[in-house]
């Protein structure tokens, strides 16, 4: 017992002492930047100069917070893991059942290689089908690298809206196939599968705090271990358009007043798969160069959101029909908030 | 002799798992049989939300990650619910089971 309470302590003092170097770090990057800049000898002021400050400023940023959000994210998948979730939204409503699934869709732990196994899970559970959309629309679109690359790249305002209107959409396209009756355009054995019945598994319970932490370690090596080369290299891209190629270039192409490049922006997007780190730094690039921020968010949404792998491993339960109405859905849901935003921003 | 399973539709980390528990059977000289199970159908018969699963003689052990070369190794020689699927409390070798399923 006390050895286990030395354990946490111990473990409490290193995250603490762990956060205080980060928040340390975080404040000072820009001068580290600058000082790093100025030892190479270049100077800000040319192209050059800047696109080497600009990544020497924002790989570190971005990789901090990642780490921070990522390492936050393990510890709370150790509260949540997909079989409490799927036993808290058994048996729910269409309305309520909807929000709770694309919110816990957020906190849950999820692979898109598990995308069949969880979603018979939860139609086995009792699990209505408009929520289990809801669940498989969020889950995917607002993830934790996803969350942390935004802020750390467009601040938070941009991810507040990106995960509101990723929430919305989740909602209501879940809704809608809740509405739609679909369940009959489930292939054949999945409509005949038993009922199995929940169990809210104690797992996570019976962790202890340093194990738990554990847990926040092993979600960030795993995590960023794979995520950051794409980082270095798509804001290495982002910086050499940042210093070379000419503001406004695409505004003319993907600006406010051009209507038909959010549905464009989506109907390119969605067959495309992606992650988070992969698009972000194309995102940030296109953005700065002046395309409008609600083209450039449909854009990331549905490459993200929905892919053509994942529609093939979905064929194994769904029918075609519903796998076109899914994809349709969630496609006009991205386009309208693509609309909304540039409408208001 | 061991009945091992790999549940996991053909996934990267689902090959990962069976690379892993194939090394540590082999290196440790473990007798068992090792069968991936990717038909969909079977793999919701052992109730697993998430893929890949590491299931030894009918009991799932591991699953949704796969699991450092130790932890595999714990789960092959322990009997039933030594790893944190079954009870993290009470570890059948008294000190903590390593963290699998999360």
């Amino acid at each position: 017992m006390n050895n286990s309470r030395g354990k946490s302590l111990g473990s409490g003092a290193l995250l603490l002492a762990a956060s205080l170097l980060w928040i340390v770090l975080y404040v000072r990057l820009e001068a580290l930047a600058g000082l790093v800049l100025q030892l190479s000898g270049v100077y800000r002021g040319n192209p050059f100069g800047e696109a080497l400050f600009f990544f020497l400023y924002e790989v570190p940023k971005v990789l901090l917070l990642l780490l921070a959000v990522v390492f936050v994210m393990g510890v709370v998948h150790t509260f949540i893991s997909p079989e409490r979730t799927r036993a808290m939204l058994s048996g729910r409503r269409t309305g309520i059942g909807n929000i709770m699934a694309a919110l816990l869709g957020i906190v849950t732990p999820f692979c898109s290689c598990s995308a069949v196994p969880l979603f018979i899970g939860f139609l086995q559970a009792g699990v209505p089908l408009g929520v289990t959309f809801s669940f498989l629309v969020s889950a995917p679109m607002i993830n934790e690298v996803a969350l942390a690359l935004l802020f750390g790249m467009f601040g938070w305002k941009v991810a507040l809206l990106y995960s509101s209107m990723g929430l919305a959409v989740a909602i209501v396209s879940g809704m809608v196939i809740g509405k739609l009756r679909m369940e009959r355009y489930l292939e054949e054995w999945v409509q005949k599968m038993q009922r199995v019945s929940v169990d809210d598994d104690v797992e996570g319970t019976s962790m202890s705090s340093s194990m738990r932490m554990l847990e926040g370690v092993r979600h960030v090596r795993e995590i960023v271990g794979k995520v950051w080369p794409y980082i270095v290299a798509g804001v290495g891209l982002g910086a050499a358009i940042h210093g070379y190629v000419p503001e406004n270039l695409m505004a003319s192409l993907m600006g406010k007043s051009v209507w038909w490049s959010v549905p464009l922006a989506v109907l390119i997007g969605v067959p495309m798969y992606s992650n988070a780190a992969g698009i972000l730094p194309v995102v940030q690039a296109l953005l700065e160069k002046g395309a409008a921020l609600g083209t450039v968010m449909a854009f990331m949404m549905s490459v993200i959101a929905l892919s053509a792998p994942e529609m093939i491993i979905l064929r194994k339960v769904l029918k075609p029909r519903l796998i076109a109405v899914f994809a349709s859905v969630v496609a006009a849901g991205i386009m309208l908030v693509g609309f909304v935003f540039n409408l208001l921003l | 002799m061991k009945e091992i399973k790999i549940l996991g539709s053909g996934c990267a980390t689902c090959n990962q798992l069976a690379d892993a528990v194939k090394a540590v059977i082999e290196k440790d000289g473990i007798e068992a049989s090792v069968e991936k199970v990717e038909d969909i159908q079977a793999i919701m018969a052992y109730n697993v939300l998430t893929t890949p699963a590491l299931v030894v003689d009918g009991e799932v052990r591991c699953k949704g990650r796969v699991p450092s070369h130790e932890e595999i190794r714990e789960i092959l020689t322990t009997k039933k619910h030594s790893c944190c699927c079954g009870g993290a409390s009470h570890g059948s070798n008294g000190k903590n089971p390593s963290g699998c399923c999360s």
